[in-house]
Formats: C-alpha cells, sequence, structure tokens
C-alpha cells in the first residue's frame, strides 16, 4: 500500500458562507462537514446510501452526503440543516414537526428536512403521493411515517398561507 | 464508522484527459461518475484504487438529445434528468420506468447512466464490509478462492443489477466508448457478459461516453417491471424488460429481457417467438411468460428465496407482456 496522498485545500460554500479547511482527498461531504467544519446537523446513518440520514441538498436538490466526495462538491451551492432557521425563526418545517411529533428519536430528522424542504421549494401544493414519493429515500424507524407526512403538509400549507400574506 | 480508503483524486479536465489518466494510471485507476456504486464498493474494501478519476466535470457528456435517428443520452446524464425527460417518457417510456424506479431520490440525483450501465454485479458474500468476508474466508470475486454460491462453478455468478441495462438491450441500443485507441460502438446486447467478474466487453481503460437509442417503427410498445423487497431504495431481484412491435393487429418483432438472473440480462427468445405472428392473444402472452419461467434461473445471490423469484418471473412477465399488448 502506497503513503496516503497528501491533505487538499478545500473551497466550499455551505448555507450561503464560503468556507475553507483542509483534508483528504477520500474524504467524504459527510465528514468534512462534521469533522473539518462543525457542522454536526447532519448525521452519519448507514453510510452505505441506504437510509437517507445524511441529505444535504446540492443545488437545491437532496443528494447523500456519505457518498459524496467533498472535493467534487466545491464549486456548488451546498446546504444543510443549519441554515434552515433564519436567526431565532425556526423553518416552518422545524415548527410543525416539532409540533406534530414527527421527530421522536430524530436521528433522520434533519434529512427529513432536508429532503422536505427541496420537495415545498418546487412543489407549492404537493399531494401526499408527491411528499411520500419525495421522502421515499428517508428511513424513520421510530415514527412510522405518518406525522412525518403530516408536519410536511402542513407546513407547505402554511408556506403558502404566509406568500398570500406579503 | 465506514470511510473510503486512501486515494489521489484527479478531476478529468476532458474525456480526453479521463482516457489519458486511465492509460498511465492502469490498473492503480477508477473512474467514477455519481459515487454511488463505486464509492458504496470502496467503503467495502472491494475496490481500492490508487486514483480516482472524476468524470463529474465533463458537463458535455449530460444531456438528452433528441434527432430523427433516435436518442442519444450522455452518459454523465444523471437518472433523475432522464426520469423527467418528456421525450424519454413518451418516446421510450421503458426506460423511463426502469430509471424512475432506481434506488431513491437522493440517488437518482446523483447516479448516472453510465455509472449504471458499467454498475458492479451483486452478490450476498460480496456486497459485504470486509470484516464479514473474511469471517467467511473471502470468495472468488474479492480476495478468495471458491463460489459460495456454487462452489462447482468455474466462474462468478455474482448479478447483474442495473434496472436500464435489459430494457437498452430490448429497444436495441448502442453504447458509445472512447479509449486510447480511439471510438467505437458496441450494441448493449454485447456488452454485457454473463461472468460476474467480468462483466462487460469494455476494457479497463475505455469509458461509455454516450447511449444511442433507435427510432423506433410506427406501433412499438415498451414495458419495464421490477420485483424489489421495498419500493424504494432496493436493487432489483427480478427484472423483466418487453418491447414489441405491432403492425395491423399483428405481433412482428418481440424482445424479452430478464435481469437479475444471471450476471447479465438474459434474452429470451422462446418467448419472442411465441408472440410474433400472434394477435397478442392472453394464450400467446401465457406462453411467452412460461418461456420466460423455464429461461430465468435465480441462484441463491439476492434477497428473496430461490422459488420466489422463479415463481414471479411468470407473473412479471406476465404483467410486463400485458402492458405492452393492445387490448389485454
Ligand atoms: C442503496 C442503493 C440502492 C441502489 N438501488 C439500485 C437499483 O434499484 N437499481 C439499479 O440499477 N441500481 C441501484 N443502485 C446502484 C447505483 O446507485 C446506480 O446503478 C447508479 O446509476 C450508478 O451510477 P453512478 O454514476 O453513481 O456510478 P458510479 O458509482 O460512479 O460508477 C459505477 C461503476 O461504473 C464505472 N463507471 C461509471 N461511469 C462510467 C463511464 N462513463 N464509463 C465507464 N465506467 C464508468 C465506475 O468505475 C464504477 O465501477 C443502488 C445503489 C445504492 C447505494
Ligand atoms: S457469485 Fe460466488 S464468486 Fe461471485 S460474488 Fe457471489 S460468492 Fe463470490
Ligand atoms: S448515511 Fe448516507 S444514506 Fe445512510
Ligand atoms: S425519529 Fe427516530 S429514526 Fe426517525
Amino acid at each position: 500500500m502506497t503513503v496516503a496522498p497528501p491533505k487538499i485545500l478545500l473551497q466550499l460554500r455551505v448555507n450561503g458562507t464560503d468556507m475553507a479547511c483542509a483534508a483528504h482527498p477520500n474524504k467524504t461531504l459527510l465528514e468534512v462537514l462534521r469533522e473539518d467544519l462543525g457542522l454536526t446537523g447532519t448525521k452519519h446513518g448507514c453510510e452505505m446510501g441506504h437510509c437517507g440520514a445524511c441529505t444535504v441538498l446540492l443545488d437545491g436538490r437532496p443528494v447523500l452526503s456519505c457518498l459524496a466526495l467533498a472535493v467534487e462538491a466545491q464549486g456548488h451551492e451546498i446546504r444543510t440543516v443549519e441554515g434552515l432557521a433564519h436567526g431565532p425563526h425556526l423553518h416552518p418545517l422545524q415548527q410543525t414537526f416539532a409540533e406534530t411529533g414527527a421527530a421522536q428519536c430524530g436521528y433522520c430528522t434533519p434529512g427529513f428536512l432536508m429532503t422536505a424542504a427541496a420537495l415545498l421549494e418546487t412543489t407549492r401544493t404537493p399531494s401526499e403521493a408527491d411528499i411520500r414519493q419525495a421522502i421515499a429515500g428517508n428511513l424513520c424507524r421510530c415514527t412510522g411515517y405518518t406525522k412525518i407526512v403530516e408536519a410536511i403538509a402542513l407546513a407547505a400549507e402554511r408556506m403558502r398561507e404566509q406568500a398570500e400574506h406579503v | 464508522m465506514l470511510r473510503l480508503p486512501p486515494f489521489a483524486y484527479h478531476p478529468a479536465a476532458s474525456l480526453e484527459d479521463a482516457v489519458g489518466m486511465l492509460a498511465r494510471y492502469g490498473w492503480r485507476a477508477l473512474v467514477v461518475s455519481g459515487g454511488t456504486d463505486l464509492f458504496a464498493n470502496m467503503k467495502q474494501r472491494l475496490f481500492t484504487p490508487e486514483v480516482v478519476v472524476g468524470l463529474r466535470p465533463l458537463r458535455e457528456l449530460s444531456y438528452v438529445r433528441a434527432s430523427e435517428g433516435g436518442v442519444a443520452i450522455g452518459a454523465l446524464t444523471t437518472l433523475t434528468h432522464i426520469a423527467e425527460d418528456p421525450v424519454i417518457e413518451s418516446r421510450y417510456p421503458a426506460l423511463h420506468e426502469a430509471v424512475s424506479v432506481i434506488s431513491t431520490p437522493q440517488l437518482r440525483n446523483m447516479g448516472t447512466l453510465g455509472g449504471n450501465i458499467c454498475l458492479d454485479t451483486r452478490c450476498n458474500y460480496y456486497n459485504q464490509d470486509y470484516d464479514w468476508r473474511r469471517a467467511l474466508g473471502f470468495c472468488m470475486k474479492k480476495d478468495g478462492q471458491v463460489c459460495r454460491v456454487a462452489p462447482k462453478s468455474p466462474t462468478c455468478v455474482a448479478v447483474n443489477s442495473s434496472d436500464s441495462a435489459p430494457v437498452l438491450i430490448a429497444y436495441g441500443a448502442t453504447l458509445r466508448l472512447a479509449g486510447p485507441e480511439g471510438r467505437r460502438e458496441v450494441p448493449a446486447a454485447e456488452f454485457f457478459r454473463n461472468d460476474g467478474m467480468r462483466p462487460w466487453c469494455k476494457r479497463p481503460d475505455e469509458i461509455l461516453t454516450e447511449v444511442r437509442l433507435p427510432a423506433l417503427p410506427a406501433g412499438t410498445r415498451a414495458a419495464y417491471r421490477k420485483l424489489r423487497l421495498r419500493n424504494a431504495i432496493d436493487f432489483p431481484i427480478l427484472g423483466v424488460a418487453v418491447m414489441l412491435q405491432v403492425e395491423a393487429g399483428v405481433c412482428v418483432r418481440a424482445r424479452v429481457v430478464l435481469n437479475a438472473v444471471a450476471s447479465k440480462p438474459v434474452e429470451v427468445p422462446d418467448a419472442a417467438a411465441a408472440l410474433v405472428g400472434t394477435d397478442l392473444n392472453p394464450r400467446a402472452l401465457d406462453e411467452a411468460a412460461d418461456a420466460a419461467y423455464a429461461a430465468g434461473k435465480p441462484l441463491d445471490n439476492t434477497s428473496g428465496s430461490i422459488p420466489y423469484r422463479k415463481r414471479m418471473l411468470r407473473v412479471f412477465a406476465r404483467r410486463a407482456l400485458a402492458a405492452c399488448a393492445p387490448g389485454s
């Protein structure tokens, strides 16, 4: 086995902020976010592409950060769960997940929030089928999904109401 | 934690650059597109390349282009892009169906058609982490000597699990490859080999650049039906692609292709023979489904029991055929 290649300089744009760090090229986006940038909201689940706990948005689309290289995420707009709230104001999804009991142990929640956020940005009035299809790649071992679907539908409703008032 | 083994990462500046790097580094390098297959396998130490050549920067290989001669799809096109393309949905519905049921929305946003076609063959005894495989004493495909599924088999029988592969064969697609000796075209039907360890005729230093779907004669219908344990995330444990051409109510051409039953997609000429010349009445469809049942030989290498997968062959073949036959 040869010596591990040296660290490289990574420049990532996360939640609208430019960030830089030095990391080995074999590090996944998930590992760099958590270990090098201190953004531990994104979770390690299976680390094999099966569970969706590590979902982040890349240019607005949900992707799995456990199977993405940080070096390949350069030049793209990355969004994580830390970027959802505006200061003290929670994102409508965070609010409705809390209200409806859509988070129990909470481990899957950041992944669901990001997947749902991407859905609501493209679909103002999602049907239940749209919601279930969108979250097909996120596993939850606690809630049985019903509350999660309700929380997303309720957030969509509130976001429509908010949009009408401005 | 499952970490990737160390490697140097080289983004491709152009297709020529990528081909050049593969020629230069030889077996020490592998290309990556979406990474959804390769990185999972690397985490399990099934591959430990010293150099990973990133194809993702090659935006020029991401397109769906329709012309009179058919449709060309760049190898780097994501599965989501193909699933959302209106031309594919209306003219090649079986491909639309196949890419729409690959894994999950997140995986389809990352995974590419090229990576799906070059997907490594899969097996219960292979897609496991290093410690699991070592505890068992490994197997022929990686680090070991014997096949755990078929100990007497001289070759590995891991399954082709690509949902797009059987459909591309059914449609008569052509694959374009670029290598150090230039470019060549291979019919999809000849691209795959029935060898779990060398499942393609592609040389390791060749890159898949484009998939060409031929223009289809009027009266062509096609469908894909996939069996898996859960209706999301899971790989196929059986798939059936059907393409039929009907003229004045009579079937004049047919192709039935199975996947997840061998190391390559399996074409069933007996099923086609049962259909051609008929008006696709229920009896003809039953006979074709029986031929698919006889041709598919599932082994103990995926989830789901062998008898279940075998029984479902007839059911899924019948469903795919019914989706293509007018009025049945
Ligand atoms: C949880 C999970 C579920 C999955 N479910 C399914 C499923 O249901 N159906 C299915 O078909 N697949 C499934 N997959 C496999 C995979 O996600 C898809 O097949 C995807 O399309 C692979 O594309 P990619 O671009 O990510 O490939 P990569 O991982 O980038 O590459 C795969 C292989 O192809 C080679 N390669 C990539 N691009 C090229 C090219 N242009 N030329 C030559 N070689 C190339 C790579 O070297 C590698 O060996 C699943 C994967 C996971 C992790
Ligand atoms: S089919 Fe046999 S040799 Fe191939 S991966 Fe499975 S156990 Fe290993
Ligand atoms: S941790 Fe990425 S999909 Fe499970
Ligand atoms: S709330 Fe526990 S896994 Fe979803």
